[in-house]
């Protein structure tokens, strides 16, 4: 138990250090985002009082990932949220109520599943057209199916336990054993699965970013930087180096909470 | 067996159907007038009218999909708008590279990821244990395009030992073509190194606590003969379901790993196509990529059927 905790705490600072640069950027970035420093173009990190150096433009790249922790933290919490949201709409009315409805849901859901997860979000970034809100909404559509189908099983596990057997017999309404019994039961599950798939969120953002089809330059998200430093590999590494960084220990904080939470909160998910 | 290979066959028409109208209905989403976005802003009213008589887009939607479903059972995903070729023939001219560079990536993935398995599993705890989850997490945490960016740095643009980008010149030799999809294959590789070495870690060790390990232990039969025989035989069976899957991630990651390294595959071919508004070409290989998926999943299903006995003979009683 005392080993879980651990997991969960190492991830959790993590993902409190992100929050708090995303809420006080103003307060904690040396420059403005789009300042551009002339003589200091390309500046190596500490160079001209730049700790992680400059872009291309001579733009303060620490400043740049500390505003940045706001599109990725802000892209993870609505796209979760509508894959989540939905997900769980569609998986409880598939596993509580089962029969056709059920094989419905479940042969759309597999459709979408026959899909790579990051071949989806592009064909619908594709169409949709690059953009921030149409990042949000192509990579929590993404999510649904995969959410649809652990909360399904989820509400399977417990629509037949005693106590919700007992609620029906006593005559309660769907409505109500649903909003009552089941929802409050597949909480955990849903906490667990939501803090896996931030951490997909915030790849996927920097995914359809880095390819040019999320958020557009020059506002500065994670992947979009990363998009821009490709062409610098040689001269500037640092322009690659540290956005990266920061997407792998953003999303190790997420995965390792995940974990830990799952192994505290549903052992049986544990594969 | 073949019951189990029929039923699986048959599971995959109406996976196959929902895939083609989702596809369909992906396309559908392009706002405004199809036929302008494809031909447009240079076109006249009266040629946009003409196309969309051609695509069939005058007609009610369930007519357009039907057609729609028509054409692509019979291998025709339409023509490419800017390369001015039938979309299938441009995807299986790109397809070897992607293939090549997924199969590599998954080869590294079970060498490094499979021996590391097992090592931390018969070490429980240990700092290898320890790296190996390490590992695993950094495989689903890592950005494999920023991967990719930072293998060129060290290993091109730092130490010089490997080409950069491109494909290699075959009239150079086998090396230049090998040296060439060394990096790719190993910055997508690192997709499912972690995961293949995590689910073999936990494979394995829930076989060395049943019984007939400890049972083979009891009659004194040497430790490597338990483990090579008795123990890994069966822990890898579940392995290779995962395996499986992996490949077909490793195919949608190859897009991004092709971008990186200007691999001309796949990949190459739909972000161009996206760039330049080739719906017909993107649509086409969207669908393409997907109908692969499925099939490999459903390879990988029956050769797992194939392998563990225990499936098989579910479905001889039935």
């Amino acid at each position: 138990m005392r080993a879980l905790n651990k997991q969960i705490v190492f991830g959790l600072t993590i993902i409190i250090v992100d929050i708090f640069a995303a809420i006080f950027a103003p307060l904690i970035a040396t420059h403005s985002v789009d300042d551009m420093d002339f003589f200091y173009i390309f500046a190596k990190p500490g160079e001209g009082g730049h700790i992680l150096g400059t872009d291309d433009y001579g733009r303060d790249i620490f400043s740049r990932l500390i505003y940045g922790s706001r599109i990725s933290l802000l892209v993870g919490v609505i796209a979760v949220g509508i894959g989540a949201f939905l997900g769980t709409v569609l998986g409880v009315v598939s596993g509580y109520f089962g029969g056709f409805i059920d094989t419905l849901i479940m042969r759309f859901t597999d459709a979408l599943l026959s899909f790579p997860y990051v071949l989806l979000a592009i064909a619908m970034m594709a169409v949709l057209g690059a953009g921030l809100f149409n990042a949000m909404l192509a990579i929590g559509i993404v999510m649904v199916p995969s959410f649809a189908r652990v909360m399904r099983s989820a509400v399977m596990n417990i629509k037949n336990e005693e106590f919700v057997l007992a609620a029906k017999s006593m005559g309660a309404s769907n409505t109500w054993v649903i909003f009552q019994h089941i929802i409050p039961n597949i909480i955990p599950v849903l906490i667990v699965y939501s803090s896996l798939n931030f951490a997909g969120a915030v790849i996927s953002e920097a995914t359809l970013s880095f390819l040019g089809l999320g958020i557009q330059p020059p506002t500065p998200s994670w992947g979009s930087m990363l998009s821009e430093a490709k062409n610098y590999l040689q001269s500037a590494p640092h322009m690659a180096i540290f956005p990266g960084l920061a997407i792998l220990i953003t999303c190790l904080g997420f995965n390792i909470l995940g974990d830990g939470l799952r192994d505290m909160l549903d052992p049986r998910l544990k594969n | 067996m073949a019951r189990y290979v029929a039923r699986r066959l048959v599971q995959v028409i109406p996976t196959l159907f929902f895939v083609i109208l989702t596809v369909f209905l992906i396309m559908k989403m392009i706002p405004g007038d199809p036929a302008e976005v494809l031909l447009g802003p240079q076109a006249r009213a009266e040629d946009i009218a003409r196309f969309r008589q051609q695509l069939g887009l005058d007609k009610p939607v369930l007519i357009q999909f039907i057609m729609y479903l028509k054409r692509v059972l019979t291998g025709d995903l339409g023509r490419s708008l800017i390369y001015r070729q039938d979309v299938l023939s441009l995807i299986l001219e790109r397809l070897p590279t992607t293939v090549t560079l997924s199969l590599c990536a998954l080869f590294i993935a079970i060498v490094i990821g499979i021996p590391s398995g097992i090592i931390a599993a018969m070490k429980r705890n240990s700092l290898l244990d320890l790296l190996v989850t390490v590992l695993a997490l950094v495989g689903i945490s890592i950005p494999i395009f920023w991967f990719g960016m930072v293998l060129i740095i060290l290993f091109s643009l730092q130490l010089g030992w490997l080409p950069a980008v491109g494909l290699g010149d075959p009239s150079k030799g086998l090396w230049d073509i090998v040296s060439h999809f060394i990096l790719p294959s190993l910055a997508l590789g690192i997709l499912s190194t972690g995961t293949i070495a995590r689910f073999t870690r936990s494979s394995m060790l829930e076989v060395l606590n049943q019984d007939y390990i400890r049972t083979a232990y009891a009659k004194g039969l040497k430790k490597s003969l338990i483990l090579y025989r008795h123990a890994l035989r069966n822990a890898l069976i579940p392995v290779i379901t995962v395996i499986g899957l992996q490949l077909g991630n490793l195919l949608a990651g190859a897009v991004l790993t092709e971008t990186v390294f200007a691999l001309p595959g796949l990949g190459k071919l739909m972000v161009d196509g996206i760039f330049r508004r080739d719906y017909m070409l993107v649509q086409g290989e969207v669908l393409f990529t997907a109908v692969i998926y499925i099939f490999v999943n459903l390879v990988v299903d029956i050769a797992y059927a194939f392998i563990n006995p225990k499936i098989r003979q579910s479905y001889r009683s039935v």
